[in-house]
Parts: C-alpha cells; sequence; structure tokens
C-alpha cells in the first residue's frame, strides 16, 4: 500500500498537503493546537521561540495578498526567518523549472516551502523531491486543495458552534472550481457533520458532488433553511460573461446572500466567506458587516492555524 | 517503595506558604500535575488573584528533537505579571529544564516582581541551576522511572511512579 504521502512514517504529519486523506487525530491535533496559538496571539509579544533559527520560504506562484500576509505573520511569531519569492516575475519568466527553483532555495537551507500554484499537485510534486528535514505547505493548488483555509474554517465553525456533530452546514455558490470548498467538505466529513450542504446552479457544482457525502440545492432557499453555518465562495469574475452564468445581477438574485435569505437559517447561524468578497455579487454587504458574520475573525484565527501547522510539521 | 502521602504535602505547603501571601502575590501552575496542585493550593491559600495556568509546550528546549507535545492547553495569565510576586507551581522538579521554559513564556507577559517556585516533590537530577523555594519533600526515584502527580475522579492527589517514557 502506498503511504500517504503527508503522513511520515509514525503517522505524524510530515506536509501539509490536503485536507482529503488526513485522518481525524490530525485535523483535531492541528485545531487544537491552533487554539493554544490563539491564546498567543492575544498577548502583547505575539511571539513564541519555537522556530528560531528555521527559514521558512514563501513560493507564490500566483497572487494573493491574504494568504501570503497570514503566512508571513505566522513564520514571524513563531520566530522564524521569512523569505517572501514572488515566483510569477522572477525565475520562472526565465524559464527555470519548478524543480530547480526549489532545488536552489533548498540549497540556501531552507527548512519549510509554503507553495501556492496554479496547477494541482504542484506541491505534491515538492514534497516528492524535497529533503527529509524540509517540509512543504500547500497554500492553494489549482482547483485541488487549499488546506489551510479549510482549517481555518474548520476552527472557526469549532470556536463559535463547539461541536461538529450536530451541525448542519451549507456551502454557497461556485463549488466547482473552488479549492476552498473541496478542502472544507473533506474536513466536515471527517470531523464527523452530519450534513453539508452545497448549494449553487448546475454549471458551477462538479459533476458527481454527491459522492463527496453533500447534498446538493439548486434553490438556495431550500438549501439555506435551518442551516447552522453558511460558508459562501467567491465567484470568480473571469467566471462571468462565458458559457457558465448569464450575468452578475442574475447570479446575485439567485445566489447571493440577502439578510432576507439568511433568516431562512438558524437564528444563530454564522456566515463564512474565504475572501476577497464580492460585495452585491455572491453577498449583500449588510450581511458580510452584520451581526452574523464571522468573515473578519476567520483571518485573525487563521494567523493560529498556520502556527499552529507550521510549527507540527517541521517538529516532524 | 513508598511515596509520601500528596494529600498531606498540600496541607504543608499551603501552611507554609499563607504568611507570604499578600495583595502582590498571584500563582501560576504548569500543565498538568502542576496545574492540579495550583488549583489545590489558591483554594487552600484563599487566594484573590485569579488562578493562572501555563502549557510551555512552545517554549521547550526538546523541540527539535521531539518536535511539538500533541496536545498542548492554551497558557491562561488572567491577571497583569508586571510587579506581581508570583508562586509558580509544578508538580515535580528534576531537570530544571521545565522551569526555564515557564520563566521564559513568563516574560512574554511582562516583568514580575519576583518569582518563586513550589513544587510538590524534588527528584534531584539537575541540569539546570534551578532550585524550588517551597518543596513538599525530597524523593529518591529509580533509574529508568518517572514520578508524576495524579489525580482521582474524586480530586484526590497521589504521586505515582512510572516507567519513564524516554527509557
Amino acid at each position: 500500500m502506498q503511504r500517504n504521502p503527508q503522513l511520515n512514517a509514525k503517522g505524524e504529519l510530515q506536509h501539509l498537503l490536503s485536507i482529503e486523506g488526513l485522518p481525524r487525530e490530525v485535523l483535531v491535533q492541528i485545531l487544537d493546537t491552533a487554539e493554544s496559538f490563539a491564546g498567543v496571539t492575544e498577548r502583547e509579544v505575539k511571539k513564541v521561540p519555537i522556530l528560531r533559527g528555521k527559514s521558512v520560504f514563501n513560493l507564490f506562484f500566483e497572487p494573493s495578498t491574504r494568504t501570503r500576509t497570514t503566512f508571513e505573520i505566522a513564520a514571524k511569531r513563531l520566530s522564524a526567518d521569512v523569505i517572501n519569492l514572488n515566483i510569477a516575475v522572477s525565475s520562472q519568466s526565465k524559464g527555470e523549472s519548478l524543480l530547480d527553483t526549489v532545488a536552489n532555495l533548498s540549497a540556501m537551507q531552507a527548512d519549510i516551502f509554503v507553495v501556492r500554484h496554479g496547477s494541482s499537485g504542484a506541491p505534491y510534486l515538492i514534497a516528492r523531491h524535497v529533503k527529509p528535514h524540509e517540509h512543504v505547505v500547500n497554500a492553494g493548488d489549482g482547483r485541488h486543495a487549499h488546506p489551510t483555509q479549510g482549517l481555518l474554517d474548520l476552527f472557526t465553525i469549532r470556536h463559535y458552534k463547539q461541536d461538529f456533530t450536530r451541525l448542519t452546514v451549507a456551502v454557497v455558490g461556485d463549488v466547482l472550481h473552488s479549492r476552498v470548498a473541496r478542502s472544507l467538505i473533506h474536513g466536515l466529513t471527517t470531523l464527523g457533520a452530519p450534513e453539508v450542504r452545497v448549494i449553487g446552479p448546475q454549471t458551477l457544482l462538479p459533476s458527481g458532488v454527491e459522492s463527496l457525502g453533500v447534498r446538493v440545492f439548486h434553490d438556495m432557499r431550500a438549501g439555506l433553511k435551518d442551516c447552522d453555518v453558511v460558508v459562501m465562495l467567491r465567484l470568480q469574475s473571469e467566471r462571468m460573461g462565458g458559457a457558465l452564468l448569464p450575468s452578475a445581477q442574475e447570479y446575485f438574485k439567485n445566489y447571493g446572500l440577502t439578510a432576507e435569505k439568511l433568516r431562512l437559517a438558524r437564528p444563530d447561524a454564522i456566515v463564512m466567506h474565504p475572501g476577497p468578497m464580492n460585495r452585491g455579487v455572491e453577498i449583500d454587504s449588510t450581511v458580510a458587516d452584520g451581526p452574523h458574520s464571522v468573515i473578519l475573525p476567520q483571518v485573525t484565527f487563521g494567523i493560529a492555524v498556520r502556527m499552529a501547522v507550521m510549527s507540527i510539521v517541521a517538529g516532524n | 517503595m513508598k511515596l509520601p502521602d500528596a494529600e498531606k504535602l498540600c496541607e504543608q505547603l499551603a501552611a507554609e506558604l499563607r504568611p507570604r501571601i499578600d495583595a502582590k502575590s498571584a500563582m501560576i501552575g504548569l500543565y498538568t500535575g502542576g496545574a492540579w496542585l495550583a488549583e489545590r493550593l489558591h483554594k487552600l491559600l484563599d487566594m484573590k488573584s485569579p488562578l493562572g495556568l501555563m502549557d510551555i509546550a512552545f517554549y521547550r528546549d526538546d523541540y527539535h528533537a521531539q518536535g511539538l507535545h500533541h496536545d498542548p492547553k492554551r497558557t491562561r495569565i488572567p491577571f497583569d505579571v508586571n510587579g506581581r510576586d508570583l508562586l509558580l507551581v509544578d508538580d515535580v522538579l528534576y531537570t530544571g529544564r521545565t522551569v526555564r521554559a515557564a520563566m521564559n513564556e513568563l516574560f512574554d507577559y511582562g516583568r514580575p516582581g519576583s518569582i518563586s517556585l513550589v513544587v510538590l516533590a524534588d527528584r534531584g537530577g539537575r541540569e539546570l541551576p534551578i532550585c524550588a523555594q517551597h518543596c513538599g519533600a525530597r524523593v529518591e526515584v529509580p533509574a529508568g522511572m518517572r514520578l508524576r502527580l495524579t489525580r482521582a475522579d474524586d480530586g484526590r492527589l497521589a504521586l505515582a511512579l512510572e516507567p519513564s517514557r524516554a527509557a
């Protein structure tokens, strides 16, 4: 049997590539560790010495502000040295291959590679070629996975709702192109959420999405009924105007989250969004800034979750 | 081998500490055994400031060899440590490395007026220049064994010997 490429021989997390295939104990370990780090981020000195002397290379082959910044803050709070590389405008444009880029950075004594790449599977390729003491954390690969976003979503849900085993969670919008949705759905089913729903137009849901263990709704009102958690996905503007969708206005009418539609969910429901938001496309401003929204706490929790992931992998 | 009665040692430590407690005193227990002992002493001494609880996982000096401990607890220090006379409480004093880590973590919360170390048992074997100001008992521990505090369902504390994990 082939070993899970994320785990070492002792079953410990060596790289974080995807939530899919991670055992429940590892997910819980990450969330519990993040809980301890959340305490650190509330102190006046928001730094611990655990990764002193380690180097974290942020390798972003695709643009990102939030994810790259929160990884950078997380690494600095662990006392690591952080090197940011915006590869889109450097080596790759000179024709260097992905593995050559990584080999060069490895020669500069890297310990952790945080990788964002447009091609699904790129972090796996890197993880197969790094040295035993080097670790890879996937910061989003193509349409495949965005595990730290999924983990911070799980952390946020646990923070507000405590127990997964009684929750109804709806994921709304462009599931087809969303690596966030995939990571979150795997995490929720692994942690025992009894009902995960996906809501969206046929054209934006992957075929066979039911096989992930979710209920499918094309009518948003029916799908939101009695939900505890509503996760809105970003509608990527490049999907607009093509064959998939008629217009932003039309989309908002059917699948945009308004205060009126949110009333169908439970009165204490929380609303999440991985960002960046398109106000007036997938979410109305009154909801995004309203009392149910936990969108900004998600960003703060993201730092603690990334601290947990980096400190766990670097120690294994 | 007979171990001292932890319940009696708690009473004894509380009696020893009582004259030292004033408005500037505060107590911090180290997870897990030290937290149990601190909860007990804090109650016996009827201290006014809330109890702090600390997990030193992010300050350990064996991270590079051992990795991160699996179940770190969240450190909660619900008072300002600046200028306070702190009683740092742990169950067993051995190499002194845990206390070193705890002091490093404490200084990331501020500058205490003073820190005194309170332990239920001292088993010797120090690897750092650290000693306890208040110690319940000295206990000889055979090589390869670990001395730890246990807490029963009814809250009773007891010392126990078990094979060391590293051995």
